[in-house]
C-alpha cells in the first residue's frame, strides 16, 4: 500500500492502535485519582457539590474506561500478531511483565469497577470508597507494568542472551532498569495534567456559557491547582529525564536537538528552531542560543555531547520528527505553565470565574495535555529507532512474516473501525460533558439533558436533580438508585 | 525440588481459558441473542444483567494470552501469526460488542440500533472467531525452525468453520441459561422456550464435532482411542447424554440456577475433551509444552505472582458477583 514494505505497516498499524490506545489510559488515571479525591472530599466534608461532581465525571469516565479496555486488548494481541519475532525473542521479558499487568491491575480495575459505578445501594458507602480506591490503584499499578516493560526495552539490562533469546537474570534489575523511574513518574503526572486540563476546559466551557454552578466552579478551582502545581513538577521530571537519556541513549538526545557535531573546545547551542536534514547532515535554517545546550544537558557552558554524526548513519533515529515532536510537548507545557500562572493571578484578584480570554484560554488548553504526552510517546518511540530493544534487537528483525497485502487490510480494518467506535465515543463523552453537573443551578442554564433516565445502567450514579441532599427522598425525579447518597 | 513449571503453566493458562468462556461465553451469549428480542426493556434488562460484571469477564482473555505470553513465548508467536485474520476479527468483534454496552445507553433513539446491532454483530463475530481458532488449533500449525510455516488462510477450513459456529451455539446456550437466572416474568418465560432448542443444537454440535475430530485427524483419533485414554475417556459421552436430558427438564420446570449450572457443566465436558485430544501440546501437533516454554526464570517469576494473585481474583470477582446477586429488575439502575 502506498509503496510501503511489511514493516513500514506493521509499525505505522502498531503506532496507531497505541495511539489511539493511550488516549484513554491518560484519562483512565486521572479521572480515577480525581474521583478517589471527589469521593474522599465528600465523606469528609459531606458536601453535596462533590458528590454531583462524583456522579457526572464517573458517567464520563465510564465510557472512557470501555474504550480504553477495548482498544488495549488490542495492544496484548499485537505483539504476537504483527511482533512475532520480537515475542520468540524477547517475550521471556515482556510476557511475565504483561501477566502481572493482567493479575495485578486489570483484575483489580475490573473487579471493583461494578461496584463503583452500579454499586451505590448495593454497599455501605465505607465499602464504595474502598471500590472507588481499588479502581485508581488498579490503573496506576497497570503504568508501572507497561512502563517496566516498555523501558526495558529502552534501557534493557538484567538478562542475558542464549540461543539467540532474551533470558532473564535479574528481576530486580529488569524491572528497575535505568529509565524505568523517569518514565513511570513523567507519564503518571502527564496523565493527571492531561486529566486536570481535561477538567479544566470543561468547567471553563461551562462558565463561558454562564452556566455557573457551585460544582462548576470547584472542578474549576481544582483543576486550576493542578496546572498549576503539577506543571512545574512534571518540567523538572522532563528535564531528569532528559539527563538520563543522554546517559543510556545519546542518539536519540542528539536527534531530538537537531546537534550534528561538536566544534572543539566550545558548548553547543540549544536550537530553538531548524529543519534537521537527514541527508545533508546538519540542521538548516536552525535558531540557536550558543552554549544553551550544553547548559541544559550538562550543566556547564562548554560540556559536549554526542553529536548524530558520531553515530554510524543506520543507527541514526530520523532527527526531523522527534526534533519537533520534542518542541511541541515543551511548546504545550511553557503553556499550560503560562496557564497556571495566570489562574493564581485571577485567583488573587478574585476574577477566577469571569468569563473572559483567561477562561477562553483554559478552554483551548483541554486537549493539550493529551496532545503534549503524544507528542512525547512519538518523541521517545521514534528516537529509539533503529533499534526495538535498544543495542538488542532492531525493528526490521522484530515484524512477522506476513504479506503487505495482509498488513494493509488489516489497517484499513482497524482505521475505519477506530475511528468510527472512538470517534461515536468521543463525541458522546463530550455530550455528557456538555449535559454538566445539575446541583444549585443557575436560571439561565439548560435542564437536565432529554436523555437523562434514571433505568441507563450507567445512572447508577446519577444524583438527584436540582434538590438538596437531604434524607432520603422520593421525589418524583429520583431514580431508585439516588438511595447511595444519603445513607 | 524440581517444579514441572510447563505444566503448571499449561493448567493455569487452561484454568484461565475455562474462566473466560464461561463468563464471557453468556456475555456474548446475550449478544448472540439479541436478534431473537425485541422489546427495548428487554434488551436494556439483558445487558444490565451483565454490566458490571463484563469487563471482568474478559480480563481472563486478557489472562489467558498474556499466560501464553510469559510461559510458551514460541506458542504465543506462531499461534497468533498463524490466526492473524481471525483473532483481528475477533478483536474488532470485541471492540464493537465492548463499546455498544456503554454507547446504546448515551444514543439518542435514532442511532441506539445502530449499536444494538453493533452489540450483536460483534458477539457473533467474536464467537464465532473464537469457535475458528479452536478448530484451528485442533487442526495443528505448520511450524518450521520456530515460525508459522503455513500461509495465512490455512486456517479457512469446513471443520473449523463448522467448530466456529459450535461455540456460537455454545454461548447462546450460556446466555440463555444465565437469563433464566437472572430474570423473571416474560422474558424468562421467553428464555426457557428458547432454550429447548438451543439445548438440542449443543448437543448435535457435540456429536459432530466428536465424530468429525477423530475422522479427519488421525493423530487425534490415536489418542482417543488409546487405552488409558479410553477408559478416563469412556465416561464423558454418558455424562453428556445426562446432562443435555436434566437440562432440558430444567428448562421446562420452575428451577432458576439449574439451567446455567447444567450448562457450565455441559461446556465443561466439551472442554476436557478438547484437553484430552491436545494433551501434551501446545502447538499441535508437534510441539509440546516442555519444547515451547520460556526461560525458567520466566516462568518461576510469573508463577510466584500467579500462585497469590489468582486465588485473590477469584475472590473479589466473586465478592462482586455477590454484591449484584438476584434478578434484574427493569427500575433498577444497573
Ligand atoms: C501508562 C499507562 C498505560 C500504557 C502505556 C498502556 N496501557 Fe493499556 N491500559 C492502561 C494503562 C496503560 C489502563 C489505565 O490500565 C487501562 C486503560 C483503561 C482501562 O480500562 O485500563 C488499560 C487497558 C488495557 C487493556 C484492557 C484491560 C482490561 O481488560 O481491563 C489491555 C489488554 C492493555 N491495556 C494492554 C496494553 C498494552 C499491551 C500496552 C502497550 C503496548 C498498553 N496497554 C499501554
Ligand atoms: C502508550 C503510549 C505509547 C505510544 C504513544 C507509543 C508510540 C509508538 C510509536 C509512535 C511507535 C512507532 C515508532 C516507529 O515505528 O517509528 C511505537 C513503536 C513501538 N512501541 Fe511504542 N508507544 C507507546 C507505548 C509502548 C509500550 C508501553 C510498549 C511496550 C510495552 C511499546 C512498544 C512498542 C513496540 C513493540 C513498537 C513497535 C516497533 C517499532 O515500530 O518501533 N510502546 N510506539
Ligand atoms: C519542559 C517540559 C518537558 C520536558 C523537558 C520533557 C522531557 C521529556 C523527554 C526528554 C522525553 C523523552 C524521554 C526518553 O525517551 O528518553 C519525554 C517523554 C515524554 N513526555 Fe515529556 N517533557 C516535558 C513536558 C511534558 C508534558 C507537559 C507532557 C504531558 C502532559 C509530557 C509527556 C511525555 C510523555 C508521555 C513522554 C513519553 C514517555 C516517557 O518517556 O516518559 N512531557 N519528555
Amino acid at each position: 500500500m502506498f509503496g510501503l514494505g511489511a514493516l513500514e505497516l506493521a509499525r505505522i498499524q502498531f503506532a496507531f492502535t497505541i495511539s489511539v490506545h493511550i488516549i484513554f489510559p491518560a484519562i483512565t488515571i486521572g479521572l480515577a485519582c480525581y474521583l478517589v479525591v471527589l469521593e474522599g472530599l465528600w465523606l469528609w466534608r459531606g458536601r453535596d457539590a462533590y458528590r454531583e461532581l462524583y456522579r457526572f465525571w464517573s458517567g464520563i469516565f465510564a465510557v472512557n474506561f470501555a474504550m480504553g479496555v477495548v482498544s488495549g486488548i488490542v495492544m496484548a494481541y499485537q505483539f504476537g500478531t504483527n511482533w512475532s519475532h520480537f515475542s520468540t525473542f524477547a517475550g521471556s521479558i515482556t510476557g511475565p511483565l504483561l501477566a502481572y499487568e493482567v493479575m495485578t491491575a486489570f483484575f483489580l480495575e475490573a473487579g471493583f469497577l461494578g461496584v463503583m459505578l452500579f454499586g451505590w445501594d448495593r454497599v455501605g458507602r465505607g465499602l464504595h470508597f474502598f471500590a472507588t480506591i481499588m479502581v485508581a490503584l488498579g490503573t496506576l499499578i497497570s503504568s508501572f507494568w507497561i512502563l517496566a516493560s516498555n523501558s526495558w526495552m529502552h534501557t534493557p539490562q538484567g538478562h542475558e542472551i542464549i540461543d539467540g533469546k532474551v533470558v532473564p537474570v535479574d528481576w530486580f534489575a529488569v524491572i528497575m532498569n535505568p529509565s524505568f523511574p523517569y518514565r513511570l513518574t513523567h507519564m503518571a503526572t502527564a496523565a493527571f495534567l492531561s486529566t486536570a486540563l481535561f477538567v479544566g476546559a470543561a468547567a471553563a466551557w461551562h462558565l463561558l456559557r454562564r452556566n455557573d454552578s457551585e460544582p462548576v466552579r470547584r472542578m474549576f478551582s481544582m483543576a486550576m491547582w493542578m496546572v498549576v502545581l503539577v506543571t512545574p513538577v512534571q518540567i523538572l521530571i522532563g528535564d531528569l529525564h532528559g539527563l538520563n537519556t543522554l546517559e543510556h541513549q545519546p542518539a536519540k538526545i542528539a536527534g531530538m536537538e537537531g546537534h550534528w557535531r561538536n566544534e572543539p573546545g566550545k558548548g553547543a547551542p540549544l536550537i530553538l528552531f531548524g529543519w534537521p536534514d537527514m541527508e545533508a547532515e546538519e540542521t538548516r535554517f536552525a535558531l540557536e542560543v550558543p552554549r544553551l545546550g550544553s547548559l541544559i544537558l550538562t550543566h556547564s557552558l562548554d560540556g559536549q555531547y554526542p553529536g548524530l554524526a558520531d553515530f554510524p548513519p543506520e543507527d541514526r533515529p530520523n532527527s526531523l520528527i522527534i526534533f519537533w515532536s520534542f518542541r511541541v510537548m515543551v511548546g504545550l507545557a511553557v503553556l499550560m505553565l503560562a496557564l497556571g500562572i495566570w489562574s493564581v493571578w485571577r485567583r488573587w484578584r478574585g476574577t477566577l470565574y469571569q468569563p473572559g480570554w483567561f477562561l477562553r484560554f483554559a478552554l483551548v488548553m483541554g486537549p493539550s495535555g493529551l496532545i503534549a504526552l503524544l507528542a512525547g510517546w512519538f518523541t521517545t518511540e521514534i528516537g529509539r529507532q533503529p533499534w526495538i530493544v535498544h543495542g538488542v534487537m532492531r525493528t526490521k528483525d522484530a515484524v512477522s512474516d506476513h504479506s503487505t497485502l495482509m498488513l494493509s487490510v488489516s489497517l484499513v480494518v482497524f482505521i475505519v473501525v477506530y475511528f468510527v467506535v472512538f470517534g461515536a465515543g468521543t463525541r458522546y463523552m463530550l455530550r455528557l460533558v456538555a449535559s454538566g453537573p445539575r446541583l444549585g443551578t443557575d436560571e439561565g442554564r439548560p435542564r437536565q439533558r432529554p436523555d437523562a433516565r434514571p433505568a441507563r445502567p450507567l445512572s447508577a450514579v446519577e444524583g438527584p436533580a436540582g434538590r438538596p441532599d437531604t434524607g432520603p427522598d422520593t421525589g418524583p425525579d429520583t431514580g431508585p438508585d439516588t438511595g447511595g447518597d444519603n445513607r | 525440588m524440581t517444579l514441572d513449571l510447563p505444566l503448571l503453566w499449561t493448567l493455569i493458562i487452561a484454568f484461565g481459558l475455562m474462566m473466560y468462556v464461561i463468563t464471557d461465553g453468556f456475555d456474548l451469549g446475550i449478544g448472540i441473542l439479541f436478534p431473537f428480542v425485541r422489546r427495548r426493556g428487554d434488551r436494556d434488562l439483558m445487558v444490565n444483567s451483565v454490566a458490571p460484571i463484563w469487563d471482568g469477564n474478559e480480563t481472563w482473555l486478557v489472562l489467558g494470552g498474556a499466560g501464553l505470553f510469559a510461559a510458551f513465548p514460541l506458542a504465543y508467536a506462531v499461534i497468533l501469526s498463524a490466526l492473524y485474520i481471525p483473532f483481528i476479527l475477533m478483536l474488532v468483534g470485541l471492540i464493537w460488542r465492548g463499546v455498544s454496552f456503554e454507547f446504546r445507553i448515551k444514543a439518542d433513539d435514532a442511532h441506539r440500533p445502530f449499536w444494538d446491532r453493533a452489540f450483536a454483530a460483534g458477539s457473533y463475530t467474536a464467537a464465532f472467531t473464537q469457535g475458528v481458532a479452536l478448530g484451528a488449533f485442533i487442526s495443528g500449525f505448520r511450524v518450521e525452525n520456530g515460525v508459522h510455516a503455513g500461509g495465512p488462510l490455512d486456517w479457512l477450513t469446513p471443520f473449523n468453520l463448522f467448530v466456529g459456529l459450535g461455540v456460537v451455539i455454545a454461548y447462546a446456550l450460556l446466555g440463555v441459561t444465565w437469563l433464566v437466572l437472572k430474570t423473571e416474568g416474560d422474558l424468562q418465560a421467553r428464555m426457557r422456550d428458547l432454550g429447548r432448542p438451543v439445548t438440542g443444537a449443543v448437543f448435535l454440535a457435540i456429536i459432530a464435532v466428536s465424530l468429525w475430530t477423530p475422522l479427519e485427524h488421525p493423530d487425534v483419533a490415536a489418542r482417543w482411542f488409546s487405552t488409558p485414554n479410553l477408559f478416563y475417556f469412556a465416561p464423558v459421552p454418558v455424562l453428556v447424554v445426562l446432562a443435555t436430558w436434566l437440562l432440558l427438564r430444567a428448562l421446562s420446570g420452575q428451577r432458576q440456577a439449574a439451567p446455567f449450572g447444567l450448562a457450565l457443566l455441559l461446556l465443561f465436558l466439551g472442554y476436557s475433551g478438547l484437553a484430552i485430544s491436545l494433551w501434551p501440546n501446545i502447538i499441535p501437533p508437534d510441539v509440546s509444552i516442555w519444547e515451547a516454554a520460556g526461560p525458567e526464570s520466566s516462568m518461576g517469576f510469573t508463577l510466584v505472582g500467579a500462585l497469590i494473585v489468582i486465588p485473590i481474583i477469584l475472590a473479589y470477582s466473586g465478592w462482586s458477583y455477590y454484591v449484584f446477586r438476584g434478578k434484574v429488575k427493569p427500575e433498577e439502575g444497573y
